[in-house]
């Protein structure tokens, strides 16, 4: 009695899919098959995502054969994933600390790309303008020392300005986070007590407020719950139309965030950023910076292994630090600095393969 | 089926007789695939364990047992433990199923049993599309509709009217534990009223007539049925709960993701898969990757716990219903 | 036929009819749920939907793109974990209902639900561990695993379920005409317990193609148009993970869309396999 004729069509099914996709995995096609064209692959921060993505699209356009993808999985993941060579190249907010770089297998060059700020934005829709902020009054609201709207030294920058009685709800990120470790790093800076109690880092342990996943989850509690406060990239509460307040900064200005004010920050610390150009900086000293701004980094190894990856891969970060910063205003991001861009310059002229030089 | 084997002594005769009861030669090659695919599953399933008991090495020999009391989460100082997450995890889960298994029952009992042939079928398409959703778009509906929906209209009500007990007092920010329940309840749902439905529809037609003919309300046949199936039903909770326990984005998005234990139902919480995945990929150094390893762990270690207790719930139950179940 | 008018009676029927309308209103409840849900994600959404955003690459913000490679790469990793994850959960379910006996099937029962409670983030490390760091890249295939292995479980399990409902008639008929045990398994009881075994791979089908996490660390996403699956792929629940958590509503809405075009996908195979398993009774 032969098999019930469905059963055999199923199994026969089965059975010709899984064949078809045997022979396919076992190809080993992809990179170097074809005339020229290469395949590379980034992973890491999340801010500088829009941007990278509109760079791979124009350079994309200029080198078709050059077939570039990027993952946004977070600056922790950019670290991780480019110490176990998956990727070609990482990225991450917060430079790699100096155990992370010894625990590579090999010397990473941190190329810095673009510039970002990380913005307070609050939800009392009542007001009609943006609020100031001291530094201590920040670091003292996500303590939880300060509760209320209307306390007296939110009052004391924001005089004229009719503040609600309601409590203080903090909102914080629940994950690990380049932003988080932007914000706690300026926090620890201008804050002996947050230095001791919280300290610095992508995952603190917040002592109040409630959680949300990514910038989005913190924009989107911050924009349906009143009476909130939170800490995001420029470019999320911009797009959300959250309102954003002025941060007073080390030269005792109200700063409103602002790419100029961003790559001010920049311009001012060029003087103290070291030769690999791992540099934090927040609280910077110019008249005009806006406190609290970092760089996003591309993290690549000094020696790579595939001449023509390689080649491709240097051929691109130069384009991005030169034509590709084009297109970061639009994005809301802030360019690099002239002397930054030549200091990465040489940066990128270190990296070898074989020994040689790739440009 | 089974036949009757010796398998007490084992000799060269007798294995042939262990690989095929019947001494068919097929049925040999059967029986021993079977085998073998199954102990290959169980055998990724042990190496998870292993690669997860490796991994999280570290992490217990420097906090031991106090890793599970513990009830600190800082990443910055090097502290662990692991207590809140416990708690918001199997509080998560329980308010889910609480909600769910009522609200699966009925809809599969009303599919089964009372709905009407060309209503059935379309209905229950719909139920099971509700599974396909995917879970972080669950997330952002969550924070964008269903946690201000709770926030103004339903947990004000229910401050008001229970906030003498401790599960519903404190701030209402709309983003906390019963924000999460409901939305795992929402997401199992699919899933138990899918399998309870075959399961009902798997009872033989007799059991209904025979309740029928004795003179029951169309509920009591309906208890029946429900009896018939009671082994179904709780492997179709299990399924469900298991979602809810391993569940990551939709939950991350609404709980709040603050590792502190409360009684209320407002507050914020924190379960384990949503610590792994909002904190996996940025944990750089070696005993926090560790300890979030070792929640994995434990996550394993309580779906078992509960496997078992759920277990041990059905076998009492069918201990008593005696054989009804399979009648022919 | 007698009837016995006493009070007995009556709050009997009361509470018959009170629970079956209880029972209604569940379902109400259910489909509306669906229908608030769809209606945000079809409101959001129907805007970008057009024939150039289903068969487009993703492109940057304010250049509008498209997740035809995203559809694509999710039909090709359904199509590897179903090609993996089908066969062995049936074959799993097969052994616990039919092959294992006594203890051993339970503990091999345990250990395969306790599968089915592990995050999937956990799975998708594992798979990391195994397939992606030895080879040094995300590929299409370490994707498709992990997806199987989420699978699995929920197959197996609702398979067992579903063969031990088949009744022992048609066991005992098949025995007693001759058929050896492989033949009664494969010819009579699958089949008879195929609709519920479709639920149950429906049911694992719909679970994996809204899995986000465990695609991060495995089949990592693209930009382009598969080529072979040894490389990374895009994904619909990865493309739909990226735009929905990005500070773009243009992004947003594709987001959105995207949303739309899965659960239609879903709705698709679900309305296939429903079709091929149907009973001609």
């Amino acid at each position: 009695m032969p098999l019930p004729k469905r059963s055999l069509q199923l199994l026969s099914l089965i059975t010709l899919v899984s064949f078809a996709f045997g022979f396919a995995a076992c190809n080993p096609g992809g990179t170097g098959s074809n005339t020229g064209a290469v395949s590379l692959t980034g992973a890491g921060a999340t801010f500088p995502n829009p941007l990278y993505q509109k760079w791979l699209s124009e350079y994309g356009k200029l080198h078709p054969s050059i077939r570039i993808d990027y993952q946004s999985i977070g600056s922790g993941g950019g670290i991780k994933q480019i110490q176990a060579q998956t990727v070609d190249f990482g990225a991450s907010d917060s430079p790699m600390k100096d155990e992370d770089l010894k625990g590579a297998p090999g010397e990473i060059v941190h190329i810095p790309t673009v510039l970002g700020a990380v913005v307070i934005t609050y939800n009392l829709p009542a007001l009609g303008q943006p609020l100031n902020f001291s530094p201590d009054v920040i670091a003292d609201i996500f303590l939880g020392k300060i509760t209320k709207w209307n306390d007296p030294r939110i009052a004391a920058d924001n005089k004229g300005i009719n503040l609600p009685t309601s409590e203080i709800t903090v909102v914080h990120r629940s994950d690990g986070s380049g932003t988080s470790a932007v914000f706690t790093d300026y926090l620890s800076k201008v804050s002996a007590e947050w230095k001791d109690k919280v300290g610095t880092g992508t995952s603190p342990s917040w002592p109040m407020g409630i959680g949300g996943k990514g910038n989005e989850g913190v924009t989107g509690q911050v924009k349906n719950t009143p009476n909130t406060i939170g800490y995001v990239e420029l470019a999320y509460a911009v797009q959300n139309k959250l309102p954003v307040a002025k941060v007073k900064n080390a030269s005792g200005n109200f700063i409103e965030p602002s790419i100029d004010a961003v790559t001010a920050a920049a311009a001012a610390s060029a003087a103290t950023t070291p030769d690999d150009l791992r540099v934090s900086i927040t609280n910077a000293q110019g008249a005009q910076a806006y406190p609290i701004s970092s760089y996003t980094y591309l993290l690549i190894y000094k020696e790579q292994k595939d001449a023509a990856k390689g080649k491709a891969l240097v051929d691109y970060v130069w384009w991005g630090i030169h034509d590709g910063e084009n297109y970061a205003k639009e994005l809301l991001y802030a360019p690099l600095p002239a002397d930054i861009v030549k200091r990465a310059e040489v940066k990128i002229n270190s990296i070898t393969s074989g020994g040689k030089p790739l440009r | 089926m089974s036949v009757a084997t010796n398998k007490l002594r084992i000799d060269v005769r007798d294995w042939r007789r262990i690989l095929s009861p019947t001494g068919n030669p097929g049925d040999a090659v059967f029986r021993v695939l079977m085998t073998a695919i199954t102990f290959f599953v169980v055998a990724i399933v042990i190496g998870m364990v292993l690669t997860l008991g490796a991994d999280s090495m570290q992490s217990i020999r420097h906090f031991g047992w106090g890793f599970l009391t513990g009830r600190e989460w800082n990443p910055v100082r090097g502290n662990f433990g692991a207590l809140p997450f416990i708690y918001g995890t199997l509080m998560s889960s329980l308010i889910a199923l609480l909600i769910s298994v009522p609200f699966s029952l009925g809809i599969a009992i009303f599919l089964v049993e009372q709905a009407p042939h060309y209503l059935a079928k379309p209905v229950g398409f719909v139920v099971e599309l509700l599974a396909a959703i995917p879970s972080v778009v669950y997330g952002v509906w969550g924070i964008f509709v269903l946690a201000p929906f709770l926030r103004v209209h339903i947990e004000p009500k229910l401050a008001a009217l229970l906030g003498w007990t401790p599960f519903f007092q404190g701030q209402i920010t709309g983003i906390g534990l019963l924000t999460g329940g409901i939305i795992l309840a929402i997401m199992v749902t699919p899933i138990i009223s899918a399998v309870v439905r075959d399961v009902l529809s798997a009872v033989p037609g007799s059991q209904r007539e025979a309740a029928l003919a004795l003179g029951a309300t169309k509920w009591e046949m309906i208890r029946v049925v429900l009896v018939n199936g009671a082994p179904g039903i709780a492997g179709a909770v299990i399924l469900g709960l298991g979602r809810a326990l391993g569940e990551t984005m939709a939950v991350t998005m609404v709980i709040g993701n603050r590792p502190e234990i409360s009684l209320s139902l407002f507050a914020p919480s924190y379960t384990i898969a949503s610590a792994i995945a909002n904190e996996f990929t940025e944990a750089t150094d070696d005993l926090y990757l560790s300890a979030l390893v070792e929640l994995g762990l434990i996550l394993f270690l309580v779906t078992f716990v509960v496997n078992g207790l759920a277990r041990i719930l059905v076998w009492n139950v069918t201990r008593k219903t005696g054989g009804l179940s399979r009648a022919a | 036929m007698i009837t016995y008018a006493g009070r007995a009676d009556r709050s009997r029927r009361i509470s018959s009819a009170l629970m079956t309308s209880l029972t209604a209103l569940c379902t109400l409840l259910a489909v509306g749920a669906l229908f608030i849900i769809l209606a945000y994600i079809a409101v959001q959404g129907i805007g970008s939907l057009n024939l150039q955003f289903l068969i487009d690459s993703p492109r940057p913000v304010g250049e509008g793109g498209g997740i035809g490679n995203a559809i694509l790469g999710s039909l090709v990793l359904l199509g590897i974990s179903s090609a993996f994850g089908l066969p062995i959960g049936i074959c799993v379910g097969v052994y616990l209902s039919e092959v294992g006996k006594g203890r051993l099937a339970s503990i091999v029962r345990f250990i395969v639900d306790t599968l089915t409670g592990i995050p999937s983030i956990v799975t998708g490390v594992f798979v990391y561990a195994i397939l992606v760091l030895p080879m040094k890249h995300f590929s299409a295939f370490a994707g498709g695993v992990a997806l199987a292995l989420i699978m699995v479980p929920i197959v197996a399990r609702t398979t067992e379920e579903m063969l031990k409902l088949v009744p022992h008639s048609l066991r005992e008929g098949a025995l007693a005409l001759g058929a050896p045990q492989w033949r009664v398994t494969l010819g009579v009881i699958l089949p008879a317990a195929a609709s519920g075994i479709a639920t149950g791979a429906m049911l694992a089908i719909a679970r994996v193609s809204g899995e986000t996490a465990p695609l991060l660390f495995t089949a990592f996403g693209s930009r382009f148009f598969p080529t072979s699956l040894n490389e990374p792929i895009a994904s619909l629940t990865v493309q739909i993970y990226n735009y929905a958590l990005s500070p773009y509503d243009e992004w947003h809405a594709l987001a959105w869309a995207a949303t739309l075009v899965l659960m239609t996908l879903i709705l698709g195979i679900n309305i296939i396999v429903r079709v091929l398993t149907r009973r001609k009774f």
